[in-house]
């Protein structure tokens, strides 16, 4: 078998194994505390939270999986985007028609949004069904070995399946924001097991209120995982696309186009691209790039400098003459 | 690419399958006598070029090797619109297997230089007498081949592709994915 010069990055993978075994334990750790405090108020009344939370369960993964299986449309939906045949886009579907054949993958649908800001993003439940979104801005501003390379990071999100594998992390956090959010209407107005016994009205505050408690407390540990998450995955996404190419300049080079770009653009259409932006090449809202701090904790994305420096590292690995 | 490997984010460059390349002196044959296509003797590699000096010193020892073979026919080097690297090779129109064992070097070269991924596919060139020109495109990821018959104004010949694929079934292993076919517009050497 001959060599290979494509390292992998085991502190990545590490780091994201990590993360995710983190979401798996704090899935567990709710459970473990939901149980616990039905266990314990199950004897006096506490069915009605018991209730809520298999309510909010249920409701959670029906939005999740909604959110799965229709994530193309509703993507296309939100950017306003039209898919576009080889003959509308030559340009755009050669480029993609040769990541496919040098990627082993089969070809995507691709589309076209009619925004400014210079953005791609792909979508799509599975391989078969992925879409790729460019905006207008963005055929604008790159030139095509840039375009390939944002075209390359987003079809190694469709390869790693980054669509399923977000859905199945965020679970976790729209079930717990969903209790919380259940259990403080069920408290507002009085709903659920009040009033149908007599020691109801006391016990009924607390166990509301502690399942509020859990959900608060897990809703803020699984968002901060969710976001450390989805900055593995775009790292990810940026290594394999750079190896693809074997280009991890123009990737860069396009990187610093589009993030230099979007400080410029008008807020309304940074609002509007908001709900899309775990989807996206770079975040529409990235006020101050490479600021360590709560922004970084906070954001879908990388900072600008870490993805240049991960870059850097694999052009001077594809480039040493002997190895 | 398997499960942990999407769950963990880790896909790597796929690399090439080159032994197939050796079927086609004999596919040639069989397009020659089914369908009176033949050979113009010109074959062509296509890769996407890595950054650094690592690829650019493999490139040149793959031009210098093939300039230094038996065929004298210096090997030509283009870049098209996409970025990717095409290496010409010419031959005698009856030389098919002088040409694939060339086309071979430069593959091996490229694979043992550990730049395996980075190869695109390979285009054997054919004409019939009304100098209809027709490709048989090799797709390294896949290990498999398929037609490609461009006429003009980016539009191709499927029926004619169609065609082909069922002269050729027996010799090639030709892509049962017609999505796959992807059409390689303005190739050099076709």
């Amino acid at each position: 078998m001959a060599r290979t010069r494509y390292a992998s990055d085991p502190g990545l993978i590490a780091r994201m194994g990590a993360t995710m075994f983190l979401l798996g334990l704090v899935l567990t750790g709710f459970v473990i505390a939901l149980f616990f405090v039905f266990d314990y108020y199950g004897s006096r009344g506490g069915g009605s939270g018991l209730g809520l939370a298999v309510f909010a369960a249920l409701i959670g993964v029906a939005v999740a999986f909604g959110g799965y299986y229709w994530s193309d449309k509703i993507a296309l939906n939100t950017a306003r985007a039209r898919l576009v045949t080889p003959e509308q886009a030559p340009e755009l579907h050669g480029i993609i028609d040769r990541i496919c054949a040098l990627a082993n993958m089969p070809k995507p649908r691709v589309a076209i949004s009619p925004v400014a800001m210079p953005n791609a993003f792909a979508t799509g439940r599975s391989s078969k069904v992925a879409v790729i979104c460019v905006t207008e801005g963005l055929l604008q501003k790159l030139d095509p070995k840039e375009l390939e390379g944002v075209l390359a990071h987003e079809m190694s999100h469709v390869a790693h399946k980054d669509v399923a594998v977000m859905t199945v992390a965020s679970l976790l956090g729209i079930v717990a924001a969903l209790l919380v959010r259940f259990a403080f209407y069920s408290e507002l107005f009085g709903g659920g097991g009040r009033g149908r016994g007599g020691n109801n009205n006391q016990n009924a505050l607390p166990v509301v209120f502690i399942v509020m408690l859990v959900g608060i407390v897990v809703y803020a540990i699984s968002f901060l995982l969710i976001r450390l998450l989805s900055r593995y995955r775009e790292l990810s996404a940026d290594r394999s696309g750079a190896l693809l190419t074997g280009q991890p300049s123009a990737l860069a080079s396009a990187l610093v186009k589009v993030t230099g770009d979007m400080a410029r653009i008008p807020t309304k259409d940074l609002r509007q691209a908001e709900p899309l932006n775990a989807f996206y090449f770079a975040p529409a809202l990235s006020a101050k790039q490479g600021q360590m701090g709560l922004s970084n904790l906070f954001s879908t994305h990388p900072s600008l400098e870490k993805r240049l420096a991960q870059l850097d590292k694999i052009s001077k690995q594809l480039g040493r003459a002997e190895s | 690419m398997g499960f942990l490997d999407a769950l963990l984010g880790r896909t790597k460059p796929v690399p090439p399958n080159l032994d197939a390349l050796f079927a086609l002196p004999s596919a040639a044959i069989t397009l020659q006598a089914a369908m009176d296509f033949n050979p113009t003797g010109t074959g062509s590699v296509c890769f996407r070029a890595a950054e650094g000096r690592a690829f650019s010193d493999i490139e040149n020892d793959v031009r210098e090797l093939l300039n230094m073979g038996e065929n004298k026919t210096p090997v030509e080097l283009s870049e098209d619109k996409y970025g990717f690297t095409w290496l010409v090779c010419h031959h005698a129109a009856d030389d098919v297997e002088g040409l694939v064992t060339d086309l071979h070097a430069v593959n091996s070269s490229l694979e043992a230089g550990g730049f395996g991924p980075q190869l695109l596919c390979t285009i054997l060139g054919f004409r019939n007498a009304a100098g209809r020109p027709l490709g048989l495109v090799y797709l390294y990821k896949r290990g498999t081949f398929y037609p490609f018959a461009p006429q003009s104004g980016e539009r191709r010949d499927n029926a004619l592709e169609l065609q082909v694929r069922g002269a050729l079934g027996d010799d090639l292993k030709i892509e049962p994915d017609l999505s796959r076919w992807f059409p390689v517009w303005g190739a050099p050497g076709l």
